[in-house]
Parts: C-alpha cells; sequence; structure tokens
C-alpha cells in the first residue's frame, strides 16, 4: 500500500495518507507533511514524547499535524520517524500518543514553509479495509 | 448558467464587461459581485471559488453583497481575493476570511538610482549581499534575540517599535496603511505557543510567494499621481512581500479551534467558522490579529532597515523612502455606505487590497488629494503596478481591489512540469537575476502558475476600482 499520495490544488498542497489502521494512516499523514517542507532523509536522533487530544478525528489529526509545525518553527525540530503512535477515546474525546524521532532542523536543506493545517477538504475515513485522511495545507 | 463541482446551477449576470453578480438565492443572504473579464471568469470558474464566495454571502450579518476580485482563487473557508462587510451588532468575525498569513502584506521602497548605477556596482552581486543579509527560506531565522517583553512591545506597538528602536524613520510608518501598527493590539490574546513559533523570526522574509524584488519604473500611465508619489521612469524601486510568519498562522489555528469549541461550525464549511463580533471570543481575536498584523508590520520595517545598510555600502549617497506598504489578509472597522446610509462595519479582506479614493482621512496627508496607493505584486517574470485607489472603489467594492496575479497552476503540477533551474535561466535572459535558497520553491512560483497580471490590472482599471499609475519591471529577486 502507498504511504500517501499529493493531489492536485491551485494554491495550497493537498494529500491523502493511507493505512490499514487508523494509526498507521495518521502515521503516514505527518510523513506526508514533512515531505513537503524536506526532501530529504531526517535521522531519528531527538526524541519527543508528544500527547495530542481531539474532539473529533479531524480534529485530532488537525492537531497532531500542526505539532510538527510547531516543533519545526519553535524548536527546530523536525521530524524522521514515528514511533508507538497510539489513539484511544477517552469520554468521547480522542487521546493520541506518540514518540517521534527527529533531528535538528538546521541540519537539513528545508524548502517549503508549511503555514497552517486546515479543515479544506479534510477527511478521516474508512474505505473497505484501509483508512485514508485527506489534508490541505496552507503553504 | 454555471454548475458548481457536485453542486446545483448558478446563473452568473453579466452586468457590464468586468462585473457580473451571482443573485442571492438559497442560504445566501447577500448577492456576490465578481469582478472580472470573461477571460479571467472562466478561470475563477475551474476551482471552488464561486462556491466560497456563496458560502460567505451565507454568514450571519454580512452586508450589502460579496465582493470577488479579478485575481480570485480558491482558499480555505473564504476564497482568496474575496472582501466581505458585516453589520458591528449581528455580524461574525471568520478568521478564514482573513488568512491564516494575517497582513501578509507588500511595501514598496523609492530609491534615488537609475538601472545604470545598479549595473555598474555589478547587478548579480548586489542581489546576492540582498539574499544573505536578509534572512528567507523555511526555518531561517532573525538576527534580532529577543525578550519576552521586547516580543510583546513588538506585538503592541509594530513598525512603530521597530522605528523606535533605531531601525527606520518616521517617515517609514507615516507611509504605512494605519501607521503600521493596528491598535487594539493585545499581546496577551496570542497564546505562548504562537509567540514562541514568531519570536525567532521577526525580520525575515520566509518562503513561499515572499519574496524581495529589485525594480525598475518601467512605464508611467498617470504623470500627475506618479510625481505625487516620487515616482519617475528608469527609477530604481524595491518591493517587499511577506507576512506575519508563524506567528500569524498560530494566531489562525489557534482562535480556529477556539471559536469552534465555542460555536460549532457553519453547516457550509468547517474553515467559515466565526464568532460573533461583539462577543468576547470575537473581541478577543480581532486583539489578536491586529498583534499578528502588528508583528506583519514590524518585519518589513526590520528588512527595509537592513536593505537600507546593505545598499548604503555599495552608494554611500543612497536614499530609501517608503512609497507605502499595504495590507493583503485583514479585518478593520471602516465607514461604508450600507442602504445609502453611511456606516461603521467590520470589513474582511482575504487577499485583496484597501483601495480608498481622494480626500480619505486613512490616506497619508501627501497622497491625500489624489488617494491611497495601492500595490500589486506581479509574479517575478512580468510586472508588478502601483495604482491608485478610487471613489467608485468605495461606492462598488468596499474600497477593495485585486492583490496580485492570482494563482493558475497547482504547486504539485508545477514541480512535475518546470524545471528551477531552467527558470532562473529563462529569467536571465530576461535581464532578472534570482537567488534562492530552494529551486522545487522556484519552479512552484515560476512565472507561469500565475494569472496575467496585465488582465487583473486592467479589469481593475476598468472596473474603476484601483487605477493604472505606473509599472514596474523586476531586475532582480531575492525568494526564500
Amino acid at each position: 500500500m502507498r504511504k500517501y499520495k499529493f493531489l492536485e490544488h491551485t494554491a495550497d498542497v493537498k494529500f491523502q495518507a493511507f493505512g490499514k489502521t487508523l494509526e498507521k494512516a495518521f502515521e503516514n499523514a505527518s510523513y506526508a507533511l514533512i515531505n513537503i517542507m524536506c526532501k530529504e532523509k531526517i535521522k531519528p536522533l531527538i526524541k519527543k514524547q508528544i500527547k495530542i487530544k481531539g474532539k473529533d478525528l479531524e480534529n485530532l489529526l488537525y492537531n497532531f499535524l500542526e505539532e510538527f509545525i510547531f516543533l519545526l518553527d519553535s524548536k527546530d525540530f523536525l521530524l524522521g520517524k514515528i514511533k508507538n503512535l497510539k489513539i484511544n477515546k477517552k469520554n468521547g474525546d480522542y487521546e493520541l500518543n506518540v514518540e517521534a524521532l527527529g533531528d535538528n532542523a538546521k541540519n537539513y536543506k528545508t524548502e517549503l514553509d508549511v503555514k497552517a493545517i486546515t479543515y479544506n477538504e479534510m477527511f478521516v475515513k474508512k474505505q473497505k479495509d484501509k483508512f485514508i485522511c485527506q489534508v490541505v495545507v496552507d503553504v | 448558467m454555471f454548475k458548481l463541482r457536485k453542486e446545483k446551477m448558478v446563473e452568473i449576470k453579466k452586468i457590464n464587461d468586468v462585473t457580473w453578480k451571482i443573485e442571492k438565492f438559497g442560504d445566501m443572504k447577500v448577492p456576490v459581485i465578481i469582478f472580472a473579464s470573461k477571460k479571467l471568469l472562466e478561470k475563477i470558474k475551474q476551482d471552488d471559488t464561486i462556491k466560497q464566495s456563496m458560502n460567505m454571502a451565507s454568514l450571519p450579518g454580512v452586508l450589502k453583497n460579496i465582493v470577488v476580485c479579478a485575481d480570485a482563487h480558491q482558499g480555505y473557508g473564504a476564497c482568496i481575493g474575496g472582501v466581505s462587510a458585516f453589520d458591528i451588532n449581528k455580524g461574525v468575525i471568520s478568521p478564514g476570511e482573513i488568512g491564516y498569513d494575517i497582513n501578509c502584506s507588500v511595501r514598496l521602497l523609492k530609491t534615488n538610482l537609475k538601472l545604470e548605477d545598479i549595473e555598474k556596482k555589478g547587478k548579480k552581486e548586489i542581489i546576492h549581499s540582498l539574499f544573505r543579509t536578509i534572512p528567507s527560506g523555511v526555518g531561517k531565522g532573525s538576527k534580532l534575540k529577543l525578550s519576552k517583553q521586547e516580543l510583546n512591545d513588538v506585538l503592541k506597538e509594530g513598525a512603530q517599535w521597530a522605528v523606535k528602536k533605531g531601525y527606520g524613520i518616521n517617515q517609514d510608518y507615516l507611509h504605512t496603511e494605519e501607521q503600521g501598527c493596528i491598535k487594539g493590539a493585545d499581546s496577551s490574546a496570542v497564546s505562548e505557543r504562537a509567540k514562541s513559533r514568531g519570536k525567532s523570526q521577526l525580520g525575515s522574509l520566509g518562503a513561499g510567494n515572499h519574496f524581495l524584488e529589485i525594480q525598475v519604473v518601467d512605464e508611467i500611465f498617470d504623470e500627475k499621481i506618479a510625481k505625487i508619489f516620487g515616482l519617475e521612469k528608469g527609477q530604481i524601486t524595491i518591493m517587499i512581500h511577506c507576512g506575519s510568519r508563524g506567528l500569524g498562522h498560530q494566531v489562525a489555528s489557534d482562535y480556529i479551534k477556539e471559536m469552534e469549541n465555542k460555536y460549532g461550525w457553519p453547516k457550509q464549511d468547517r474553515e467559515l467558522v466565526n464568532a460573533p463580533i461583539k462577543s468576547e471570543l470575537g473581541k478577543k481575536y480581532l486583539s489578536a490579529m491586529a498583534a499578528a498584523a502588528n508583528f506583519a508590520f514590524a518585519n518589513k520595517q526590520l528588512i527595509t532597515h537592513w536593505v537600507r545598510q546593505d545598499l548604503k555600502h555599495y552608494f554611500p549617497n543612497l536614499k530609501i523612502d517608503v512609497v507605502y506598504d499595504i495590507c493583503h489578509n485583514i479585518a478593520k472597522f471602516e465607514k461604508h455606505i450600507i442602504d445609502g446610509k453611511e456606516k461603521q462595519v467590520l470589513i474582511m479582506r482575504k487577499g485583496a487590497t484597501r483601495s480608498f479614493g481622494p480626500g480619505h482621512p486613512e490616506v497619508p496627508s501627501d497622497y491625500r488629494k489624489v488617494g491611497q496607493p495601492v500595490l500589486i505584486p506581479g509574479n517575478m517574470g512580468t510586472a508588478s503596478y502601483v495604482l491608485i485607489g478610487t471613489k467608485k472603489a468605495e461606492e462598488v467594492s468596499f474600497s477593495s481591489t485585486a492583490h496580485g496575479a492570482g494563482r493558475l497552476m497547482s504547486r504539485t503540477r508545477a514541480r512535475k512540469t518546470i524545471s528551477g533551474e531552467k527558470i532562473k535561466q529563462e529569467l536571465e535572459k530576461k535581464g532578472i537575476d534570482i537567488e534562492t535558497g530552494s529551486w522545487r520553491g522556484l519552479a512552484e512560483e515560476a512565472p507561469q502558475v500565475y494569472k496575467d497580471i496585465e488582465e487583473v490590472v486592467r479589469v481593475s482599471h476598468e472596473a474603476g476600482i484601483g487605477n493604472l499609475v505606473v509599472r514596474l519591471k523586476p531586475i532582480g529577486v531575492v525568494k526564500g
């Protein structure tokens, strides 16, 4: 199965990420996001433990991806590898826990600035035997 | 009749060669007016612009009509190139109708140099020097180390903070929209998350469509007004296009989430989430937006200062003045005529330029008798324009006109079909030197991915909502 694919969008960047499980689809969405910013392979040298909450799956995906834009701008952290991504539902809300491994962005050539994740055309759904996340990011 | 993608039929009525109207129907509370030529309208119809403008027309408290500019294209929630007016008591404010890059804006500098001066000293070297001096590209941060208090001062005072600190002169902010400082900014309404994204980015261009360009005044359409702006044929100008960087983007994201939690979202589009203008949350967003806008004003003021310093090395007698600095993504309280009566309303411009006519009190005093300069950057291969705001714009377009060429081709397709290196060679042949940190970024911003700027400004001029003053031809570009 492909991890993700980019789709046509006039002004911004649109992608779909796939996974056999919801967790895998989220993981692949984070790789698609990083691929927009940097084409190099990022070494898993720094570890960040991340906890994200969301009221629904779209909100969870938005918050999860936004964390990597935040970490890049404020901590120079560029994501390389996702480990142990878990999504749980607690009292109607979603909670995501993950170990993010990456490196200092200054060691890489980053090309495109992702300004923000958007809800525009966003969905998270199960289609037959796979999960699909669709995201448009503002660049 | 025109069929929206996957949806119902819509009738777009022709008013004249450059004006079109969609009467209100369904959920729409007001009609949509589109300023476009037939050719540009065909392009506008190819994406979701029309549908998004109709969604904008359905929000509570929306007044008179939605305005769609000639360079409009699909955005998120609201289209880019969309302008709307809201009743202050019954209306809402929506971050999606302003954009993530709050106060993405353009500043034009004029110099006492001619093209020969630049060529004598070596154009390539000068552009390379500016590229090294002005931080650009992803993750390329500021040369400043700001304390928490200093960042709060920037958010409160905008370009005026920078001038107070010695980065420029008073005249710089006097020639800036809102004098470089939107009042009512509250740094405590900006999250720590947003501040930590922006703290290390003040005084940097960023990437994407942001740039710094050296230009030459190439054609004068209105001698009298050009003279008032201090522009003459053959003169070198410098244009800076950038915004509020990560800080503004995070302010938008934060409030979209907060408004969604409190008020839910409109059925048409989650990105059109909003809050009543009069609500606590609405007011808080407005003061955070003003803070982010001030960050963007300060950002361009610092870049202006470094441009001056850098070019002084080459030209000791250099004089650089700000012609004007104008917002593209912003909400403003302004007075407009609604149902025959003057009324204070909230105007939201997303990818649109304010276009106040002669005599307007908000226009700097030395320009007031002719009107406000409107700056419309083109793509790096063609030209940019200075227009003049008009009385007609006050009547028909909430004092607004287009803001650029408008994208035509997706970044994905641009990358697949265009090579950055080739673009650089082609532009060099036309006498335009480029410095960029990213070939891919250059391909994505290639001239052919944009609509025809000539057509966009022609429509503005013909519709009388922003009239031609001068054309500026690029000779060198610094891109993130």
